[in-house]
């Protein structure tokens, strides 16, 4: 019984982490744009909830709701006047602007919020629970995975029956043709940024409900949501909610052997993802 | 008349190399040019200027009586340039239907509903309806070229520039891409044809231009142009 606890309690956590790999892989999948600072996006975004509940006194949800369009807005400016500039068929210059921007963040962050640990309060949900007979399960992991599934399938959506969606796909294809149609491939970029920048406030929402978090914890959240996008296949959105479940579980039971082993056995089912199948479990069929 | 396009002393080098040389021409509303030149004369180069993807060291671009030498590619296209590549280039991810859908809205800065109508027709045209809902990667050439023509098409070109649409075709499938482009023509659209499958272009265009080395070595009526000393000797490569 306690296996199957652990199970569950695992996939429920890899919704966490489909949440912070969902904008990364929006991202890269667009423009191929590997956004380091992202796990920081995530920990600023924690800070502007913790911000809003503060001083409007509102509670976390409602806070995000506010701060969604302000994080739209900052990812659309970060991509129109800097990323924009640096992106081109050299992989190195996104990568040494998103890695400054990453340690700005950090330092930046510590200078505002200090290095306390923070935590986004919502009273009584935090520990309630649900009763599935077999298992008991969180309410909060369960809304988390909720969530994820919510903007996996919402993000489906777009990409196959929206006109943004083909225009992110069109762009994705081929920016250079996209334009000879009356594409935008700049703004288009933004907007794709702008929309991962809203992902990354409701995974900070949830980061912040369920865990502490300070300045200094965005480049381990990276480097779940990288494990997580890379699991499940460059390009496949079910296949990072599949790659963020894989991680969670491993973590689970790696922590149910003992504590010390749940980051590294995350690690490890990563490792062994790699060797045995190099390119994920659902590779984009057209690459 | 008045003239869709017309290009003023334009020039264009790539480093020490002069790929286009104080080219000048102007194209009537609803002719058919046709341009001509062996391999490296700088068409491909030619249309990217048009389209703005390359812009000219100097000279100057005009459409539809607008200076358009400086303006970026989309503002072309929604001013009514549209282009073909002589490699086809579709969105190999999105279906031929999503594929027009994106060139007509975003071509023409409408929404999908009000396009929609148009680029059924567009397909049906091309004979592509039956491969609407296809990923336009798994195409065939011929389909893929006709896809080119079709999105082409879709951003309601007023200009239309086509790039060796009928090179790699078979006759049977050239006779029925050539009929295609004929269609089209007689609707008034203006067409800029580049092309070294001589039967299928002369069928077509009114007006032949011949590039060589950047400069244009001959312009005028298609059989006096082919009956040319100069042209045969440098585009054929041959004294006959």
């Amino acid at each position: 019984m306690i296996w199957i606890d652990v199970l569950v309690q695992g996939i429920l956590l890899g919704g966490l982490y489909a949440l912070f790999a969902a904008g990364l892989s929006l991202v890269f999948g667009i423009m191929r744009l590997v956004n380091l600072a992202h796990g920081d996006l995530i920990v600023f975004a924690a800070f502007a909830i913790l911000l809003i509940t503060g001083t409007l006194g509102l509670n976390p949800f409602l806070a995000a709701l506010l701060a969604a369009p302000l994080m739209f807005a900052a990812g659309w400016t970060l991509q129109r006047f800097v990323l924009n500039r640096v992106l081109g068929k050299d992989i190195l210059p996104p990568l040494l602007v998103t890695f400054g921007l990453s340690v700005a963040l950090q330092n930046g962050m510590l200078e505002i919020f200090s290095a306390d640990s923070q935590r986004l309060s919502v009273g009584r949900l935090e520990s309630a629970s649900i009763d599935l007979g077999v298992v008991t399960v969180g309410t909060l992991p369960l809304l988390t995975f909720a969530s994820a599934v919510g903007v996996i399938f919402v993000l489906n959506r777009i990409f196959y029956t929206t006109a943004l969606g083909r225009a992110f796909r069109a762009v994705s294809d081929d920016p250079t043709t996209a334009s000879l149609m009356g594409l935008n491939p700049k703004s288009i970029f933004a907007i794709a940024t702008g929309l991962a920048m809203v992902i990354v406030t409701l995974a900070a929402l949830y980061l912040g409900m369920r865990s502490n978090f300070d300045p200094s914890i965005g480049p381990a959240r990276l480097l779940y949501a990288f494990q997580a996008v890379i699991i499940g296949g460059l390009g496949s959105l079910w296949g990072t909610l599949a790659g963020g479940a894989i991680i969670g579980v491993a973590q689970t039971f790696g922590a149910q052997i003992n504590p010390e082993w749940q980051i590294l056995a995350g690690h490890i089912a990563f490792l062994v993802v790699l060797l045995i199948r190099p390119r994920g479990l659902f590779p984009r069929a057209v690459d | 008349m008045t003239n869709v396009l017309t290009l003023t002393n334009v020039s264009k080098s790539f480093g020490a190399l002069k790929v286009t040389d104080e080219v000048s021409f102007a194209v009537p509303k609803g002719q058919a040019l046709g341009i001509i030149g062996p391999n490296g004369a700088g068409k491909s180069t030619l249309f990217n200027l048009i389209t703005g993807n390359f812009l000219p060291d100097t000279g100057s671009i005009t459409l539809l009586g607008r200076d358009v030498t400086r303006s970026p590619a989309m503002d072309r296209v929604r001013m009514g340039v549209g282009r073909s590549f002589q490699i086809p280039q579709p969105f190999e991810g999105l279906t031929v239907f999503e594929n027009l859908l994106t060139a007509a809205a975003y071509g023409q800065g409408k929404r999908e509903v009000e396009v929609q109508d148009t680029c059924v027709s567009i397909l049906g045209d091309t004979e592509l309806l039956s491969k609407a809902n296809t990923l336009a990667g798994s195409l065939s050439l011929l389909d893929r070229k006709r896809l080119e023509l079709a999105r082409a098409m879709a951003t309601g070109p007023k200009l239309l520039l086509l790039d060796e649409i009928a090179g790699g075709l078979t006759e049977g499938e050239c006779l029925a891409l050539v009929a295609t482009i004929k269609a089209l023509h007689a609707q008034g659209i203006t067409i800029i044809w580049i092309e070294h499958v001589l039967h299928a272009l002369t069928s077509v265009v009114e007006r032949l231009l011949v590039l060589d080395f950047g400069r244009i070595i001959g312009v005028g009526d298609p059989d006096a142009i082919m009956a040319s000393k100069e042209v045969r000797e440098i585009y054929l490569g041959m004294e006959v």
